[in-house]
């Protein structure tokens, strides 16, 4: 079985973010780390290759420095790496986003898909159903569960208050969620084969049944008007009541503000 | 001549933070505390190949350079000098020597489960009036047939009891020396647990690394088989000095790890604690040790990983001697550790002198790094031989 995971570069929130004069995100002068949902993608592509066999290239987009998430996922157990990177991609919304990954993926043999539910840093869940409806397969979104089940995977899609179990025949793509799994950690010997192995970097030139003007931020529908970091609010207000106090104390803070 | 580390070295020092912070650090307190052998942090760290870093893969161990080895033994160190020491003693006392002077049958029976990590190791040369002078050691190996009858007692071993392989240094032969002195010489030999004669005695009650298991093994007419002999008959002193050199790179790591834990709970706290009106990071008393406790650190920190390339070049010529670098680096970094958890408690004022506080706990698990291993009077004298030769 030939796997694909589909894996992002996103800002370690916690390192404060940065943006370009054009509000695209400031990616090179950002601490990073593997984005969360694709960890978890990661992981689930790895126990299906502990569990059946399997062949788990990871893939992704980016910066020439986005090598690095591709030689932590290859630190963890996947056998190899493509990096798309070229300037003529650079402000790619979801749209050129996954028209270029897309294009990437035409090369390569696959049975199985799997990208993140949605990146912590533009949170639109869009990328991975995308790449679905330009290769034309099956997508099964939000799984908590993967099996294979003979030329089919059966998902458990997350749904609010229950889950949909949902067949699919392979070759189709799934989203994962990062409560999928807990990632296992990288091996200090993956840290040394992951950078004794080469790493497939692909540019413009090498995808496959794309147009120029689907590619990059002039192909890229979505306009930014503005975009900001997280507001601080201040901290809350902690107490510890009994029940009945309780009530009584927030109705008191509701009348307060006006609320009620 | 270059002082940053490489990409793959980076990784790595991410991966032994991460797994140290996430899974070493909610227990330090509790496996000080209660004295328990952190048994499931190591079952973890078998997973995850830490128990064989340095070790060849064709050995089941990760392929990894010593530098690898000695960052992991100080990340894990920063947040719980026990696990650090549980690493060290393995790795270094007990892997490596039968890495550097074991047979290929000898690996593959020992060596393997070792560097995978299903099986613990510790190594024992002290004993009860042998410590820094090891002629005073006692324990004897008698060959006789096909085997080797060991009798006597080591003490103060480091994960005794919890280990599964011991390599023991006891004496074969004596000779005269030219001198007409009689002299005793000494092999070293592998022991499993589990051996008819040979039993722990009591648990040592510590002072710091207070969840790392320190035993007496004792051996009362204990027959191994002759194959367990380790390197020839005779040369168990520079197979245990050997040891002690690439233990000492481990010790250091463990001190500086020690550290720099200290140092960085200090600059956390001493920016939340307010005295007179304002925090104590803004008195300058405060902001001059902590320039020393950390200039201090770096300099322990060269010297720790200087110690562990000049190992790695040992490793590739069996020639490059790093007896030296090992002996500075664990006598530099085991003061500093003494000397910068020691100020950690006093700048924490009377909260440092608290069991809750984790400096209350690396400034007692510092102390050991000067003593163990070669104290830092013998690493003192490793040195000046070497100066006056």
């Amino acid at each position: 079985m030939k796997i694909v995971v589909c894996i992002k570069q996103v800002p370690d929130t916690k390192g404060g973010v940065k943006f370009n004069p054009d509000g695209t995100l400031d990616r090179g002068a950002m601490l990073t780390i593997m984005n969360p949902d694709d960890k978890a993608g990661l992981e689930a592509a790895l126990r299906l290759k502990d569990q059946y066999g399997a062949e788990v290239t990871v893939l992704t987009m980016g910066l020439p420095k986005a090598e690095e998430v591709l030689r932590e996922a290859m630190a963890m157990g996947a056998d190899n790496g493509i990096l798309v990177t070229d300037r003529v991609l650079g402000g790619a919304d979801t749209w050129a986003t996954s028209t270029t990954i897309a294009g990437a993926l035409r090369n390569i043999d696959y049975d199985l898909i799997i990208t993140g539910r949605q990146a912590i840093d533009g949170d639109t869940a869009q990328v991975g159903p995308q790449i679905s409806e330009h290769l034309d397969i099956p997508v099964i979104s939000y799984a908590q569960d993967i099996k294979v089940d003979g030329d089919s995977v059966i998902v458990q899609r997350q749904y609010e208050d229950r889950y949909h179990e949902v067949k699919a025949k392979m070759p189709c793509l799934v989203t994962a969620l990062s409560e999928l799994n807990e990632p296992r950690y990288m091996t200090p010997g993956g840290i040394f084969d992951a950078y004794d192995k080469e790493i497939t970097v692909w540019g413009r030139a090498d995808l496959k049944d794309v147009d120029d003007s689907n590619l990059g931020l002039k192909g890229s529908p979505t306009k930014i008007a503005k975009a900001s970091d997280k507001v601080r609010k201040g901290a809350g207000e902690k107490v510890t009541l009994d029940p009945d106090e309780a009530v009584k104390y927030l109705i008191g803070k509701l009348e307060e503000k006006h609320v009620i | 001549m270059d002082f940053s580390l490489s990409k793959k070295h980076e990784m790595a020092r991410n991966l032994f933070k991460e797994f140290a912070e996430t899974e070493v650090k909610p227990f330090a307190q509790e496996t000080d505390e209660t004295e328990h052998f952190p048994t499931e942090i190591v079952k973890k760290m078998q997973k995850y190949g830490f128990m064989g870093i340095p070790v060849e893969k064709e050995y089941g161990g990760q392929g990894c350079d010593p530098l690898t080895y000695t960052m992991c033994v100080e990340e894990l160190s920063k947040v719980c000098g026990t696990t650090g020491v549980i690493v060290s003693a393995h790795t270094s006392l007990c892997a490596d020597p039968i890495q550097t002077f074991g047979t290929p049958e000898q690996k593959e029976k020992f060596l393997v489960p070792l560097a995978k990590g299903e099986k613990l190791g510790a190594f024992g040369l002290t004993e009860p009036g042998a410590g820094t002078d090891a002629q005073g050691v006692q324990t004897k190996a008698v060959l006789d047939g096909d085997e080797w009858v060991l009798n006597g007692s080591k003490c103060f071993i480091t994960n005794g009891k919890e280990a599964d392989i011991y390599i023991i240094i006891a004496y074969t032969d004596i000779v005269e020396n030219k001198r007409g002195k009689k002299q005793k010489k000494f092999s070293a030999f592998i022991v499993e647990k589990g051996t008819p004669g040979f039993t722990f005695g009591t648990k040592e009650k510590k002072m710091g690394i207070r969840g790392s298991a320190t035993y007496e093994l004792i051996f009362q007419d204990c027959r191994i088989p002759a194959a367990n002999l380790l390197g020839q008959r005779g040369k168990g002193f520079p197979i245990a000095m050997h040891t002690l050199d690439g233990g000492r790179i481990g010790i250091a790591a463990q001190a500086l790890g020690l550290a720099e834990g200290a140092l960085e709970r200090t600059i956390e706290y001493t920016k939340e604690r307010k005295q007179f009106g304002r925090s104590i990071a803004q008195q300058q008393n405060t902001q001059f040790q902590l320039a020393d406790m950390a200039t201090k650190v770096e300099a322990a920190k060269l010297l720790v990983y200087q110690a562990a390339m000049k190992k790695e070049q040992y490793m590739k010529d069996h020639r490059t001697s790093y007896s030296v670098e090992a002996a500075m680096a664990k006598l530099m970094a085991a003061e500093v550790a003494m000397e910068v958890t020691t100020k950690a408690v006093q700048l924490f004022g009377g909260y440092g002198y608290i069991r809750e506080y984790d400096v209350e706990r690396m400034m007692r698990d510092a102390k050991i790094t000067e003593i163990y291993e070669g104290t830092s009077e013998v690493q003192r004298m490793v040195i000046s031989a070497n100066l006056l030769k």
